[in-house]
């Protein structure tokens, strides 16, 4: 029996086919370019450069904001035009750096050979100093600046740092892809992060659905001290932190709590393969593989693009929009956001994206509640998804909070599985936003 | 570029519908169905196909004059609950009555309430409790199963294999032998509602229904155990007649009346049955002791209808236990 999570998990069709084993394909460079400044969680980066300046690729443009947040370096080279507002991937107004890109010029210290370099020579700060100045953050969704996590809280201390190979979301194929292409730099980099941890153990999770990135990375595991991997079970959502914990470790990370309180880091093999790059290569996290696939999408395939790139562009790669197209997600169909359109520039947290027919954009008509219960089975929280989408509506916050409403990833399984089409996360999401300004605005109050 | 459809996520669904659960438990049913027909003949094909159309007729005719919204019968229910009631009711039980117990079940027991997903109680069993406590006579005649021999309306009738053993269990072990043989009971010649008679296909349907992710196993199992284990008791405190071994009381206990059939499919009715599974276990071991109680000291020789119901209204109440959290300790 492969391992899995304990509670809950749903079975959505993966709908790989359309992608897998494509080889990663670099997107050529646009003429103009848009780069964010928000890019992860936390304060938002600060512009370092002024208009009119040259730049060339690497060179840091906006230095992070805060201890949680995250160095932004220039993808391209060329010169700055305007630090002014835009709207990112998800439609929100944010500020930006705007640049016209001249050429290919990058830093002299960054290493572009293809050659591994495979000689660990640094110590734990000097991993994790490299790490937060390469502006890294979580590549699996969250967009965590890594090197917080690095960094236990004292009297925590961690253990094992596990490695989120899952890909549970389906479509997407850009981490199973890096995998085969570049699984022997992810073991190095693993390595680089159990130094940082002081740690010696690793265990790299990895869905039943990839058979040779399981193959491939136990090869490359096998002949390095303490890395493990665990083949998984199929089931979304296993790329939650705490399912793939729970998965990998037989440790539930308790209501609130952080993996470190069992004693676990999580990072994604993206994640992990931009830390080798930045540690080994001295090259910060300036590009992402993605996924640009759909059933209709003349190319789907796997694109190294660089941040800031206009998403028109990787569109135009991949074969055009699909004339069919109803709706585009940027992530995959199960978390991912839907765009209002596709002119504004690719970022770090832009994990793939999805063009879905217009037959499969619109959701279904509602009818009751049978009370089937189907949704409290698939709740990967132990929640009850359709009391709290009541409680919702009827604004029951208390109710809301005494059930556990803050413990709701919003995996989006209780509404995939209601077989009456009700929109029992979009409730539970409005019920979440208000609880957690409820419980901060407490928490200020009793300060 | 045309305009985009924007929602939040997920943007994917499993295909499940309410529709599609109503017609797998439909087709679970047919194989049983097929059986009733073959033992009753034409007054089990007569008493469905009154009890389904009524049911369908009587829904959309509320819906459309009453509560003046919109028709639901595409979602099947009432097709389905019509075809529950059948299978409660004796197979040669006068049209009339049948379309009385529609009325009941659609109308007060399930539309009263505002329609499917609203009522408490399972519409079918309030109808046949109707009906059996309105017309106890029709109710409890039961034909002989002598195949398209049995007639709809003059058939030879004889007593259920639960009947005679209430008699046998209060003192006159020669009723014993009115119990048919154990295979006879599993396929289904037996007397009874017209569509409780298979025990084998009844179960064989319920484990497809699990199979297709339909229901789970906690009512049925839980249901079953608890029936199980009570009819053993009963064996070992020596409360069985000489003739009667527990081992075969067991078998019986959970192979006729309405066990079957009230277990796999009218307790696991989605929207009288509680939703976490800790509340489905309890409401089975409640369902297994209620029904044991009233078979064993009762009035009526079966309790299963009863049992169910009683159990409807408890749902609400398991309802507030609570599925464990992911992360939760137990409370030291």
């Amino acid at each position: 029996m492969k391992a899995t999570f304990r509670i809950g998990g749903v079975h959505p069709h993966d709908n790989k086919q359309y992608s897998v084993h494509q080889p990663i394909t670099e997107c050529p460079l646009p003429a103009k370019a848009i780069i964010p400044l928000v890019q992860h969680i936390g304060a938002p980066a600060q512009a370092v450069v002024e208009k009119g300046q040259k730049v060339k690729v690497g060179e840091l443009i906006a230095k992070a904001g805060g201890f949680v947040s995250a160095n932004i370096h220039a993808p391209f080279s060329g010169t700055i035009t305007k630090i002014d507002t835009t709207i990112d991937a998800w439609g929100m107004k944010m500020p930006a750096i705007f640049m016209d890109v001249e050429g290919d010029e990058w830093l002299e210290t960054i290493d572009r050979s293809k050659d591994i370099v495979r000689k660990l020579d640094y110590d734990p700060k000097a991993i994790i100093d490299k790490v937060q100045e390469a502006g890294i953050v979580g590549l699996g969704g969250a967009c965590f600046p890594t090197h917080v996590k690095l960094l236990p809280p004292p009297g925590k201390t961690a253990e094992v740092l596990i490695v989120n190979g899952v890909e549970c979301e389906p479509y997407l194929t850009c981490d199973h892809q890096l995998m085969l292409e570049h699984g022997e730099e992810i073991i190095i980099g693993i390595q680089l992060l159990m130094r940082a941890l002081n740690i010696e153990k690793a265990i790299i999770g990895i869905e039943a659905n990839k058979p040779d990135a399981i193959k491939h990375m136990t090869a490359l595991a096998s002949k390095v001290l303490g890395i493990e991997v665990k083949a998984l079970k199929l089931k979304y959502p296993q790329g939650g932190e705490k399912q793939l914990i729970d998965a990998c470790i037989r440790r539930q990370v308790p209501s609130g709590a952080l993996p470190i309180e069992v004693g676990a880091v999580v990072d994604n093999v993206a994640t992990i393969y931009a830390v080798y790059e930045a540690v080994q290569k001295n090259k910060p996290l300036i590009s992402r593989v993605m996924t640009v696939t759909g059933k209709s999408l003349a190319k789907p395939g796997n694109y190294d693009v660089r941040f800031g790139t206009p998403l028109t562009e990787v569109v135009a790669l991949a074969g055009g929009v699909p004339e069919d197209t109803g709706k585009v997600i940027g992530g995959g169909p199960m978390m991912g956001r839907a765009m209002s359109n596709i002119d504004m520039p690719s970022n770090k947290r832009v994990s793939g994206l999805l063009f879905l027919p217009e037959a499969e954009s619109l959701r279904q008509e509602i009818t009751n509640c049978v009370r089937c219960g189907k949704c409290i089975g698939a709740c990967p929280m132990g929640l009850e998804p359709w009391l709290l989408s009541k409680q919702a509506w009827h604004s029951m916050w208390d109710e809301m909070e005494d059930h556990n409403i803050m413990d709701c990833i919003e995996c989006g399984c209780c509404q995939f599985t209601c077989p009456s089409h009700l929109p029992l996360l979009d409730y539970v999401r409005m019920g979440k936003a208000k609880v957690g300004g409820i419980i901060r605005a407490r928490q200020a109050a009793n300060k | 570029m045309k305009q985009l459809i924007v929602s939040p996520a997920p943007h994917f669904h499993s295909g499940d519908s309410v529709r599609k659960n109503m017609l797998l438990v439909i087709i679970a049913l047919l194989p049983a169905y097929a059986v009733s027909v073959w033992q009753f003949g034409w007054g089990a094909f007569i008493t469905t196909a009154i009890s389904v159309a009524a049911c369908v007729l009587f829904e959309w005719l509320i819906a459309k004059y009453i509560l003046k919204q919109k028709s639901t019968i595409g979602d099947l229910s009432a097709v389905l609950t019509g075809l529950l009631l059948a299978f409660n009711l004796p197979s040669n039980l006068p049209w009339w009555i049948v379309i009385i117990g529609a009325l009941v079940a659609i109308g007060v027991a399930k539309m009263s309430f505002g329609g499917l997903g609203q009522n408490i109680f399972n519409p079918a069993l309030v109808g046949r409790v109707f009906l059996l406590i309105s017309f106890p006579a029709q109710m409890t005649t039961w034909p002989v199963p002598q195949g398209f021999a049995t007639s709809y309306v003059d058939a030879a009738t004889g007593a259920t294999p639960l009947a005679a053993m209430k008699v046998a269990l209060t003192g006159s072990d020669s009723m014993m032998s009115a119990v048919p043989e154990m295979w006879d009971i599993l396929i289904g010649k037996m007397g009874g509602s017209l569509g409780e008679v298979s025990a084998l296909l009844l179960l064989a349907g319920g484990i497809f229904l699990i199979a297709t992710r339909v229901i789970t196993w906690h009512i049925p199992v839980s249901i079953m155990a608890t029936v199980a284990l009570f009819a053993a008791v009963t064996g070992w405190a020596g409360m069985l007649p000489e003739s009667v071994c527990t081992g075969e009381y067991v078998m019986l206990s959970l192979c006729t009346g309405g066990m079957m059939l009230g277990a796999w499919f009218m307790a696991t009715d989605y929207v009288t049955s509680p939703m976490s599974n800790w509340g489905k276990i309890i409401f089975g071991v409640g369902i297994g002791v209620i029904v044991m109680v009233i078979r064993t000291w009762g009035a009526y020789p079966e309790g299963m209808s009863f049992a169910i119901l009683i159990m409807n209204a408890c749902a609400p109440l398991l309802n507030l236990i609570r599925p464990k959290r992911f992360g939760e300790k137990k409370k030291a």
